[in-house]
């Protein structure tokens, strides 16, 4: 049952071939029997999964299922859901239990489908490894000496091991992409705005986008329809209307431009990385896709302004995690400074407290033009070659990652290193426009992600290229060894 | 520039967030590191730029000021670690 895709799987429900109650008690055993290995959950939700899939089922026997209808997903636990514990990877939220439901989540349940659990993740989402989790590191089920990227890890690791048919992650600075990259799976971040962020526990507000991850470009539409569309609860939320994203997934690719930003394939790219790519090209050519080099004459610049912004947001987002109004509070504080700084020295791990003060630093009196001022102007170099790009290409094909997965603990004591694993996802998180990672090959067993870009709203288009690829190879095929 | 042990203690007050004196080497130590790599963007000339603070560059919706949420103060103080007639209770501090 497992081995089946989402799109196989929603078939096999509403023909009733299958019984969504019998499909999350199959996954339920599998997370029983692989999760301790793996650590993908936080939390699993078994006596709600149940409850959920018995409702999807009297749902579909009513000939009221929709596409998602009793198909069993997992969340990344910084979704709020109402009355199951939100952790976002963190002791300082170790026992939130969330009064409320994140929008996302709760168009899963209008859309009939079940919970099994909360995802692991990198604490806060800060982190491209999850290894930084309260809850221990995830292990990258293509080789449990890996990490599965993050930070949406749990997430990955629990798609890629057939632990739930496909989940939610989040992408801020390619922490949808990246693991899906590390997994051998296709996840999307999209245009910021098309998703909804209310209810998502905030790390850096403009930047934090939710999407799909699954096992092909199919499945991610399926679920990106459920996600997508505007929200009056988050102001950030863009009212365009959502296409049909199903609808395109087999048009036709000829005459397609597809644009190689030369910045991407220099020094620092894996050779078998590189080797992967030039096959995906050669591929695309066949399809019918013209190829053209490009520039991002500014990219090399996306991680210095990233982490000037993402941790400037995050410094102000977090300020909130104070010992007072929720989660972790230390013991017999003297003061109230006391209180509030030995909570958050307790509450948070190393690297969200090494972002908070490198933001404090950024946004302190004197630093401000220096480091806030001069990253956002940085921002808008980065999106002109963007819109630059665009008017050349339809769409830009480069790698998702320097390498394959690392070994867990190698770069962890490094921060400098590990940043400069998300060399090539950062850029779209700072322009805000979409993209797509999905696997383009193997090296010494461990998957190799390619992802490409699109101009803003172009998530259908992405979609239907991805598909493309995908009906051409096998690579999204493949499971690991024993799951 | 490279932070030493005085800036993180600055910083750490000014983040609020107490940092044990065993890690102020390593923290002071990683922190110089993360700011060697954002002080690269200084070499970039950026005179005449415009600051791009939103990728959509959408400015803020507006809606009718008026009340739209419903009370849901037992619902949110059924999760607090303490309450008293409808009010949080926090530790006792003395300023």
């Amino acid at each position: 049952m497992h081995e089946k895709t989402l799109a196989e799987l929603s078939q096999a429900l509403r023909s009733k071939a299958i019984s969504s109650v019998e499909l999350t008690q199959h996954y339920l055993k599998r997370i029983e029997q692989f999760d301790g290995a793996l650590n993908s959950y936080i939390t699993v939700t078994p006596e709600l999964a149940l409850e959920q899939a018995r409702t999807a089922d009297a749902r579909i026997a009513a000939g009221d299922a929709g596409p998602l209808t009793g198909i069993a997903l997992a969340h990344k636990d910084l979704f709020c859901t109402q009355g199951v514990r939100t952790s976002c990877g963190s002791k300082m939220l170790d026992n939130f239990i969330a009064p409320y439901e994140s929008t996302v989540t709760q168009r899963f349940i209008d859309a009939g489908t079940v919970m099994l659990g909360k995802t692991n993740m990198d604490e806060f989402a800060m982190g491209s490894s999850n290894e930084s989790s309260f809850y221990g590191p995830v292990r990258n089920p293509w080789n449990s000496e890996h990490v599965p990227g993050g930070s949406s890890g749990g997430s990955a690791a629990a798609v890629a091991a057939r632990l739930c048919a496909a989940a939610t992650g989040t992408d801020t600075g390619g922490s949808i992409r990246q693991p899906a990259g590390f997994t051998a799976l296709t996840g999307l971040k999209p245009t910021y705005g098309r998703v909804s962020r209310w209810g998502m526990i905030a790390y850096a507000s403009s930047l934090d986008q939710g999407g799909p991850m699954a096992r092909n470009a199919e499945d991610c539409a399926l679920l990106l329809q459920a996600m997508a569309g505007f929200d009056p609860k988050d102001s950030t939320s863009v009212d365009a209307p959502v296409p049909d994203y199903s609808a395109s997934l087999n048009d036709s690719l000829k005459g397609l431009r597809i644009g190689l930003p030369k910045e991407y394939f220099s020094a620092g790219l894996d050779s078998a990385t590189a080797a992967a790519i030039e096959t995906a090209v050669q591929q695309f050519q066949a399809l019918g896709a013209e190829i053209k080099e490009i520039s991002l004459p500014n990219a090399e610049l996306a991680i210095p302004a990233y982490y000037v912004i993402a941790p400037a947001e995050a410094s102000s987002n977090l300020s909130r995690f104070d010992g007072v109004r929720f989660g972790y509070r230390c013991d017999n504080p003297a003061d109230l400074t006391d209180l509030y700084t030995r909570s958050r020295g307790e509450g948070f791990g190393a690297e969200v407290k090494r972002r908070i003060l490198v933001g404090t630093y950024a946004l302190s009196a004197g630093y401000y033009d220096a480091y806030y001022l001069k990253a956002q102007k940085i921002r808008r170099l980065i999106k002109n070659d963007f819109m630059a790009a665009y008017e050349q290409v339809d769409a830009i094909l480069c790698p998702t990652s320097p390498t394959p997965a690392f070994r867990i603990g190698e770069k962890i004591d490094d921060p400098v290193s590990l940043y400069l694993t998300d060399i090539y996802t950062i850029t779209a998180n700072l322009a805000g426009v979409p993209g797509i990672a999905l696997p383009a090959g193997f090296a010494n067993g461990l998957p190799i992600g390619m992802q490409l870009l699109g101009p803003y709203f172009s998530e259908a288009r992405l979609l239907n290229i991805a598909h493309q690829y995908q009906q051409h190879t096998d690579w999204h095929t493949r499971a690991p060894a024993g799951y | 520039m490279a932070f030493d042990r005085s800036d993180v203690e600055k910083i750490a007050h000014l983040a609020r967030i107490a940092i044990r004196e065993d890690e102020i080497p390593a923290t002071t130590a990683k922190l110089s590191g993360i700011l060697g790599l954002i002080d690269q963007m200084q070499a970039v000339d950026t005179t005449g730029i415009e600051p791009l603070a939103h990728p959509l560059e959408t400015t803020q919706r507006l809606r009718p000021d008026s009340v739209t949420e419903q009370n849901q103060r037992d619902a949110y103080q059924a999760i607090a670690p303490a309450t008293e007639a409808g009010l949080y209770l926090v530790p006792k501090v003395i300023e």
